[in-house]
């Protein structure tokens, strides 16, 4: 049987692993700096994460090669799965940042504009290397709207058809951030996440609002999410992969050892 | 693609100094071969075709030469696969590739999934039954022989995840990803490299 995952996820600003709430941006000062990308890869590897993900938030030029160099470092001595996403346009970018060290690539926003992103990248590289990031606020019950431009723009789209939509074109996994729960340490949308899991015939992986160690618990039992993702209450400290791995245990949810 | 690179840092990791084998030539002047393939099986045994490597691939891994095949490089040891059908594999394994059932749940596989030794070798040095390895894949092969099959796994169905005979030894998880028990693999397999280097060079 498959095991649940727990993935740490890397925000990388600037060549530095950075942290906010709700979608924060650099440019409000709404971004704590917590560390070196290379040296907190190498930790959570040690530790026993099960994948890692990395996100350029700047998604410029000079962003993106600053994590195509974290991508090559971390390849070196990390070797687990490594998805790599932050303003994915083209199929030159997806190409670029899979010879630099990534097993997947995750698009988001250039994907909205242009499904057929999904496909060609599908086509090319397999679907098992595009991972389709969804990040969506609640709207009322049952339902939640996907937004666009890192959450700062509302789109046509409900959750589910977006991310049935990416499914049908070729994304082999789907990522779903909760916007109203990112950072806010509540717990992770399980409803949400539950929705897409029961609807899709790929992984389902939760992001977004892990707080303490029995949201993981949650979202993997409540939610069915196949793998769980969060960045500031590992980077922080305050909870550490192999406590909330232990705790799953005890909870009779399998994780790898 | 980034497939090939992370084979490369892995094999160096453990001690190996890897080299891509572009042409039949090339072939002569390495002690191991590791066959990680990516893609769709048809596509990757035309391109393995265009290169004129596939025979002597072929003749070096039905030769007792240490030889590790990976994902792909494990499937297009047998006779066919459903993935792409008339392109015919290797051959040297009798059996075919077929498609996970849809009752299984999600397809591809993707993720951390136990292995279970079936036949103890010095490939599997140091790795234990019930240890998690990473596998990504929707297609995975049936090999009628059961005496090939070296490692098994369960996803809805168990399946031979690895197969082993002499020298050669080929998995369908990414030995690469998975962390220890991949490394430890790989190092084995760089192990028996190194000895049947050194037991040809001390018998010529």
């Amino acid at each position: 049987m498959l095991a649940k995952r727990i993935i740490p996820c890397l925000d990388v600003h600037a060549g530095r692993v950075t942290r906010g709430e709700q979608f924060g941006r650099a440019e409000e000062g709404g971004l704590r700096d917590v560390g070196d990308p290379v040296g907190l890869a190498a930790r959570y590897n040690d530790e026993g994460a099960d994948e890692l993900v990395f996100y350029d938030i700047t998604a410029s030029v000079e962003g993106r090669k600053s994590l195509l160099d974290v991508l090559r470092a971390v390849s070196d001595r990390c070797f687990i799965p490594l998805t790599a996403g932050g303003g994915v346009r083209t199929i030159e970018d997806i190409r670029e940042m899979l010879l630099a060290g990534a097993d997947k690539v995750s698009v988001n926003t250039a994907a909205l504009a242009d499904p057929e992103l999904i496909r060609a990248g599908a086509e090319r590289f397999g679907s098992q290397c595009i991972v389709l990031s969804v990040d969506v606020r609640r709207t009322g019950p049952g339902s939640w709207r996907v937004f666009s431009h890192g959450g700062r723009r509302p789109t046509e789209w409900e959750a589910l058809d977006w991310a049935r939509r990416g499914v049908e074109l070729g994304a082999g996994e789907i990522v779903c951030n909760s916007i109203d729960c990112d950072g806010m340490k509540s717990g992770y949308d399980w409803p949400l996440i539950h929705l897409l899991s029961g609807e899709l015939s790929v992984p389902v992986v939760a992001s977004g609002g892990a707080g303490k160690i029995e949201d993981f618990a949650e979202v993997f039992c409540l939610g069915q999410a196949d793998a769980a993702l969060a960045a500031g209450i590992f980077h922080s400290g305050e909870v550490s992969i192999p406590s909330v791995k232990a705790y799953l245990r005890s909870q009779a949810i399998l994780v790898r050892c | 693609m980034g497939n090939l690179r992370s084979v490369e840092k892995a094999l160096a990791f453990v001690g190996a100094t890897p080299r891509r084998v572009r042409s039949p030539d090339e072939l002569a002047e390495v002690a191991g071969v590791v066959l990680p393939g990516v893609g769709a099986f048809g596509d990757c045994a035309v391109r393995l075709a265009q290169t004129g490597l596939w025979s002597p691939l072929r003749d070096w891994a039905s030769s007792g030469k240490p030889f590790l095949g990976i994902c792909l490089g494990y499937q297009l040891l047998f006779e066919e696969s459903e993935e792409s059908p008339g392109v015919p594999g290797f051959g040297l394994i009798p059996g075919k590739v077929i498609r996970f059932p849809e009752r299984v749940g999600k397809v591809p596989q993707i993720g951390w999934n136990t292995i279970r030794i079936v036949r103890e070798s010095e490939f599997t040095y140091d790795i234990r039954s019930g240890e998690f390895v990473y596998f990504v894949h929707s297609y995975f092969p049936l090999p009628r022989d059961p005496e090939w099959t070296a490692l098994e796994t369960d996803y809805g169905v168990p399946f031979a995840s690895g197969v082993h005979r002499a020298a050669l030894f080929a998995v369908q998880f990414h030995p690469e990803k998975s962390q220890r028990v991949g490394l430890r693999l790989m190092a084995n397999f760089v192990e028996v490299t190194a000895r049947r280097e050194a037991a040809l060079s001390s018998s010529s």
